[in-house]
């Protein structure tokens, strides 16, 4: 009921009429925000906290979050765990598969700068950064459902910010 | 009790179609590298499901151009063990069905668990970060 609450902030109802009259921007904005669909994969032990995110304890579904196995029908992708040179084309293809608009949380040290394998490691990449534009930053290794939830509402604010006239 | 046998590296085929009378089941297969013998060491753990024992055989192999036979053809489970050590050793297995890097990419460059090998762009931990 909140959700519905925070729309019709928006609306403005004409006396003894039924339509509504509202800006396209807050509209849309209200709707991705609240459906956004993420990519169904996890890279590392990040995703078990992503797992515990999703399930019913922490239950993602009630901001409007669900997974989906296809790049096709998402519009997040968390990356969560060490991106490695063997995964980079592959994240990198799923990400160009997603439809736009599309988003891009670096979940945990590893995706942020490579985390626990900055140094001396041949296979990892120093963030998933060099591969796909990175909208939110989760620190944390890995960091808790919490905090997963506190970035997806992190970008909900600045979906809300959003104006299809840029996009 | 575990067995340890050193063998050549010609002998392998020999030594290995023999052991499959008793040894049914091949662990694993896996190499050490020592740079200042010159030596890389392959190491296959053998088991004997019927027997229950172990057996280890070691063969030593010059560090240069290292090559040996493929025992893919008496446990096929070795097929995958010797792509694993082609790929980050560098051992070339004759008589492998199906020779391709395991791990890393197709495109890569050298094979990362040798001593020497250095990877350009990799960060070197400092001495004062333990």
């Amino acid at each position: 009921m909140d959700l519905a609450k925070e729309v019709f902030q928006h609306v403005e109802k004409l006396p003894g009429g039924n339509l509504i009259l509202t800006s396209t921007d807050k509209l849309f904005n209200w709707a991705r925000s609240n459906s956004l669909w993420y990519l169904l994969f996890g890279l590392k032990c990040c995703a078990i906290e992503m797992m515990a995110a999703g399930a019913s304890r922490y239950d993602m579904d009630r901001l409007g979050l669900m997974f989906r196995a296809s790049p096709r029908q998402t519009d997040l992708m968390i990356v969560a765990g060490t991106v490695t040179a063997k995964m980079a084309p592959r994240i990198r293809l799923l990400w160009e598969q997603m439809a736009e608009p599309r988003y891009v949380i670096a979940m945990g040290s590893c995706s942020i700068t490579g985390g626990a394998f900055f140094y001396d490691s041949y296979a990892a990449i120093k963030g998933v950064d060099e591969v796909v534009p990175v909208d939110v930053y989760i620190p944390g290794c890995p960091p808790r459902p919490e905090a997963l939830i506190e970035g997806i509402l992190k970008l909900q604010e600045k979906i809300k910010q959003e104006s299809i006239v840029r996009r | 009790m575990i067995e340890e046998i050193k063998i050549g590296k010609d002998e392998i085929l020999d030594v290995c179609l023999k052991l499959k009378e008793s040894c049914d089941f091949l662990a694993f297969v896996t190499a050490v590298d020592y740079p200042e013998r010159g030596l890389l060491e392959l190491v296959y753990n053998l088991r004997s499901l019927t027997d229950n024992k172990n057996v280890i055989l070691k063969v030593e192999l010059p560090r240069e151009n290292p090559e040996i036979s493929s025992v893919a053809v008496v446990w096929p489970a070795a097929e995958w063990h010797e792509r694993e050590i082609f790929d980050l050793f560098g051992v070339k297995f004759s008589g492998h069905p199906d020779l391709r890097r395991i791990l890393l990419p197709e495109d890569w460059q050298g094979h990362p668990l040798l001593k020497d090998y250095v990877k350009p762009g990799v960060i070197k931990r400092p001495e004062t970060i333990k």
